[in-house]
């Protein structure tokens, strides 16, 4: 073995250390560097693209008390996913020293999310002395832009939308002193170097600039008008949340009747003002994640008694954020502490990113145009979560997660594969290894504007992630855009794979689950099935090769297809024709007397442009329509939405029952509920117990069909996917009434139950089967 | 139900080319279809023709049903032949027609379709110049069927063709879309829906050898029949390698057409039209054209509804709230995509 012995009379050893994971763009290195000077360690640190390289050479103990130090306490936003050591002989180091990048050839180093601003640059924004001060693009090595700024890896500024930015004298010598904050922070910036505002009219005419724009913005707002403000992943459309004008005006323009707008608060406590947050909640709106948390109003402001109704119509809850940028918070250090913060575009429309574009696409919703001139490299909307029993589940994976892989069971030496996702709420996933690389939120892509977000963001993540996919699968219905795109992409396998399938396959996947097979309880509105069919409530068993249907909801026609969809009451005129014959006609008769009932019932007849569906959104949706609550859905899956906010908070021991129901032949049959629905309805119970017990027969019937097969199987382990377990009541129940019954339950939280997870089942499923067609 | 007659309906006898056969001939198409060509009842009919570039096309017809609002199948076989042909550049001049007749079928309603038929050619200006009558056994054939074969010259100085589409062309179309095919569906399906749709069933040779000859800029014709709208313009796109860039908002279509295909989940660009078609004009000349097609021609729902770009062979559709839409050829039943 090799010795070197120091002037002092002590030998020395020298490591080199490999960390991999999110180790860059988070204060690594200056970490590194300091903890070096405190343990007498010499060497160096290296930003590469396998991650960061360590050579540390001290006596033998230093070296042990800085790798323990390292391993743990790591920097607050790193994440260590893999770490190699490996003994050296001895360099004689005199120093320690921070090297510059070495761009390399393998590119494991993975690209830091965006950081909502961190409590350091908060205070110097509003602090007159610093030189930051009413700065909005303020940033340190701890918090600041990563994802939406970065071009290519290594993370290093020329490499980011910051590169055509030089950097002052004062932030130069920051960037360069190890002992500073914003040590390689790499986008950082100052009002002498770096972006600036400007505020525009809708005519383009400069209205304000750097020295002025905060009152401008301020002013703006106060009047009443709307703003188009251009944040870290894109435009927001922002306006002041408690005046009522304005949000209407907004939902007016924006083509947006009655989807629920996220709102913006100034601070926790102006949250708490109107809602209801619990620690985990608060712990997540002050998190440098910062996602939108759903939280339910208070009572009083549900009696309108300081919000308007119109930023969530009908609904008891709200999507609340705390600011999560410099401009944010500066926008809220005036007279107004909640802003409505909904997605800069038309309905289904990409969010709009670019300044060149704002103008011409948002022109026609904006007043006002708040932009400045750093580029967004990559879109990205804000993430979207609801705390259930104390856990985050995720419904908009986007903002804050991407591009942080979710670990899934894979080997090594594994191909890349692509899942390419669903339709409405689309993001696609690569598959590298055992990550999985989940895209930011793209949304409706049957568009051109979608198709091409799409594809544009595919090219930017494989460069990121240096994942270039092998294998392809996307979703076996013939009419998605998506699977038309997924085709495109040259691969080497093509793999079609069915929509339930995919939703079993992604939990299985996010609960860390082998090739095992379990109990799928798919729920969801509907997706192709193999049988030509619209299915969406399915007990499934299978695993990550193949699945059996076991039990389905009773089909019942669609008449309209997805004119149905969008006129809920469509589909429960359609049920009670086909499951309550003339009682059900003279009902809808009493129920829908507006309608022309004649036509439905002959196209239902006819079979006449009626898909049939087993979907569980579609049984909402009649459920809703019968009892009044939608009758027209303005957006995806609103009536269901408000069927399950019905349910009364304190619900009685009434609503502990369920309705009756038959299952025969792995079918379900609703037909009876329907009828005890009517009976409840027209005897005057209230719609809150009505649909309690509604959801209460939903978990007995997928109760008694998991038990059913569970007895057939002898398998325990039940997975709940499919966006119909956003459902906190239906959610909650089931998992109860699993758990009571010995299953082990496996659900959602690192990836959406809804569509925007099954990009990720779909790309198990194909490393299946081209595992298996490669033996 | 009142028992048929004999002598009211359609027998095989009368197609065995004994004297029934004859006498068809005689009562119907010949007393119909009366001209000097048909009337020799040699063989074939001969005629002579000029110099020049000729186009044939034929077709089959089995609607059903038969009578519809605003035409019958008769007038839809001489429609639909002839504007195949006008489309094409081409202006016709004869037709022949074949009938395949059930067994059973009623005069009555074979000499309303013969009638029709005759109408239309005079209409149209063209004649029919030979024919042939067949008639099968019950159920072997749906009423009736006719085919019609159709022969015109190309006019001189009329050049059509996908090579050459060019970006900035406007894309027009002469009237409202779907009302054909939902006349049809409305009178097939029976909906219980007391439309008032009528189906746009018309010759357009004469309109449209009245712009050709007018309009050198105009690049391209198309009916605009099976799969409607868009399917025949992803057909066109696809042929010539451009990109159609379609307004949602500029697209002809009637009131009554937009409320049923809304309340029955159908897309009016995919219903089948028999007197509406698709031109692809120089930019310079489409104000002009629609203003002649709107005025002298009393097309006052003619509109132009896009333009041609540069691009791969797709159909666009600029939608209402300001994104794009790609249409693709109909594939069966559209099934909903929404989850
Ligand atoms: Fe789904
Ligand atoms: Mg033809
Ligand atoms: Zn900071
Ligand atoms: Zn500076």
């Amino acid at each position: 073995m090799t010795r070197q012995v120091q002037p002092g009379g002590k030998t020395v050893s020298r490591y080199r250390i490999v960390i991999k994971g999110v180790v860059q763009g988070v204060g690594f290195r200056p970490f590194v560097y300091n903890l070096a000077q405190v343990w007498g360690v010499k060497g160096s640190v290296l930003n590469s693209s396998r991650g960061v390289v360590i050579e540390a050479e001290a006596e033998e103990n230093n070296v042990a008390g800085f790798l323990s130090e390292l391993k743990n306490n790591p920097p607050q936003l790193s994440r260590i996913s893999d770490y190699q050591l490996s003994k050296m002989p001895p360099a004689g180091y005199t120093s320690f020293v921070i090297l510059a990048s070495d761009p390399g050839d393998e590119k494991e180093a993975l690209v830091p999310p965006d950081v909502a601003i961190c409590a350091d640059c908060a205070k110097e924004i509003i602090d007159r002395k610093d030189r930051h001060y009413q700065y909005p693009f303020t940033n340190c090595t701890n918090c600041g832009p990563r994802f939406t700024i970065i071009n290519e890896i290594p993370y290093d500024r020329p490499k980011t939308s910051m590169a055509s930015f030089c950097m002052c004298d004062q932030c130069a010598r920051e960037y360069h002193d190890p002992a500073d904050r914003r040590f390689h922070a790499q986008p950082t910036a100052c009002p002498v170097c770096g972006p600036h505002v400007e505020v525009l009219d809708s005519a383009g005419r400069n209205v304000a600039g750097k020295e002025n724009w905060l009152e401008t913005c301020w002013n703006i707002l106060q009047d009443g008008k709307i703003l188009a403000l251009k944040g870290l992943g894109g435009y927001h459309l922002t306006c002041d949340a408690k005046n009522k004008e304005a949000v209407k005006a907004l939902r007016r323009r924006k083509g947006r009747d009655a989807k629920p707008f996220a709102v913006m608060c100034r601070d926790l406590e102006t949250v708490q003002k109107y809602c209801v947050a619990g620690e985990k909640e608060k712990e997540l709106l002050i998190s440098p994640l910062a996602p939108i948390i759903i939280l339910r109003k208070h009572l009083q402001t549900r009696l309108n008694e300081g919000l308007p109704e119109e930023l969530a119509p009908g609904l008891k809850t709200l999507g609340v954020m705390l600011p999560y940028t410099p401009l944010h918070l500066l926008l809220f250090s005036g007279p107004l502490d909640m802003l409505v913060m909904t997605s800069g575009n038309y309905s289904n429309l990409p969010l709009v990113k670019d300044n060149s574009r704002a103008a011409g696409e948002l022109g026609g919703i904006a007043d006002y145009f708040l932009q400045h001139n750093r580029e967004i490299v990559n879109r990205c909307d804000d993430s979207l979560i609801q705390v259930v029993d104390g856990e985050p589940h995720i419904y908009r994976r986007s903002r804050g997660y991407v591009p942080h892989p979710v670990l899934v069971p894979r080997g090594e030496d594994e191909p890349v594969i692509l899942g390419i996702g669903g339709e409405m709420k689309n993001n696609f996933c690569l598959l590298k290894k055992n990550q999985a690389f989940m895209s930011q939120y793209i949304g409706e892509i049957d568009s051109l504007e979608g198709e091409e977000n799409l594809l544009t963001s595919f090219f930017n993540l494989r460069k990121l992630t240096d994942a270039i996919p092998e294998v392809v699968a996307y979703d076996a219905h013939p009419g998605y855009a998506s699977a038309r795109v997924a085709r495109q992409i040259p691969a080497r396998a093509y793999f079609e794979v069915q929509h339930h399938h995919a939703h079993l396959a992604s939990c299985l996947a996010e609960n860390g689950l082998g090739n095992e097979e379990v109990i799928g309880a798919i729920l969801d509105g509907t997706g192709y099935g193999t049988d030509g069919n619209l299915w969406g409530f399915e007990i499934l068993t299978g695993n990550y090769d193949d699945f059996q249907r076991r039990f389905h909801l009773a089909y019942v026609p669609l008449p309209g297809g997805e004119a149905a969809i969008r006129q809920p009451w469509r589909t429960a005129v359609a049920y009670l024709l086909a499951f309550l014959g003339e009682e059900g006609k003279r009902s809808a008769g009493l129920i829908f007397p507006e309608k022309n009932l004649d036509v439905i019932e002959r196209m239902v007849a006819g079979g006449f442009n009626s898909p049939l569906s087993s979907g569980c959104g579609r049984l909402f949706d009649a459920v809703s329509a019968l009892l009044g609550i939608c009758r027209e859905n303005t957006y995806e899956g609103q009536a269901a939405v408000e069927l399950g906010e019905a349910i009364q908070e304190t619900a009685g021991n009434d609503d502990m029952q369920t309705y009756p129901y038959e299952t025969r032949e792995g079918i379900i049959w609703p037909g009876q509920m329907l009828a005890a629905i009517i009976d409840d309805k027209m005897a005057g119970v209230p719609v809150q117990s009505i649909s309690a017990r509604f959801h209460r027969t939903l978990v007995s019937m997928v109760g008694e069909a998991v038990e059913r097969v569970s007895g057939a199987t002898g398998i325990k382990k039940v997975a709940l996917s499919g966006g119909t377990w956003q459902n906190q009541y239906l959610f909650r129940t089931a998992k109860q009434y699993f758990s009571a019954r010995g299953f082990e339950v496996l659900y959602h939280r690192q990836v959406p139950a809804n569509d925007g997870g099954i990009a990720l089942g779909q790309a198990m499923i194909a490393h299946w089967r081209w595992r298996k067609r490669c033996v | 139900m009142a028992e048929e007659k004999d002598k009211d309906i359609v027998l095989l006898s009368h197609g065995d080319g004994g004297l029934l056969t004859h006498q068809l001939l005689q009562d119907f198409f010949l007393r119909y279809f009366k001209n000097d060509l048909l009337d020799s009842l040699t063989d074939a009919a001969v005629f002579s023709s000029e110099p020049g570039r000729m186009a044939i096309s034929t077709d089959a017809f089995v609607v059903d049903p038969v009578f519809f609002p605003g035409g019958d199948i008769g007038k839809l076989a001489v429609c639909g032949t002839i504007n195949d042909l006008a489309v094409s550049g081409a202006q016709p001049l004869y037709l022949t027609a074949s009938f395949v007749i059930e067994e059973g079928f009623p005069f009555a309603d074979l000499e309303k379709i013969i009638a029709s038929m005759a109408n239309t050619c005079r209409v149209a200006g063209v004649q029919i110049i030979a024919g042939d009558t067949k008639v099968v056994g019950r159920g072997q054939a749906d009423k009736v069927y006719i085919t019609t074969t159709g022969v015109g010259y190309l006019l001189p100085g009329a050049n059509l063709g996908y090579q050459r589409l060019e970006p900035g062309d406007k894309v027009l179309v002469n009237g409202c879309l779907g009302n054909h095919g939902l006349a049809i569906l409305l009178q097939r399906e029976a909906l219980g829906l007391d439309s008032q749709i009528i189906s746009d069933c018309a010759p357009l040779s004469i309109m449209t050898t009245e712009i050709l000859k007018r309009f050198k800029g105009i690049k391209l014709m198309r009916d605009l029949t099976r799969g409607g709208l868009a399917t025949n313009a992803k057909e066109i796109a696809m042929s010539s390698g451009v990109d159609f860039w379609l307004d949602e908002a500029a697209l002809p279509v009637e009131d009554s057409v937009k409320g049923i295909t809304e309340l029955l989940g159908l897309d009016p660009l995919y219903l089948a039209n028999e007197g509406k078609f698709l031109i692809v004009v120089a930019a310079e000349e489409a104000g002009e054209l629609l203003r002649y097609l709107r005025e002298d021609w009393s097309a006052e729902y003619a509109c132009q509804i896009g333009d041609i770009q540069a691009g791969k062979g797709n159909v666009y559709l600029r939608t209402a709230l300001g994104g794009a839409r790609q249409l693709n050829m109909m594939a069966g039943a559209p099934l909903p995509r929404i989850c």
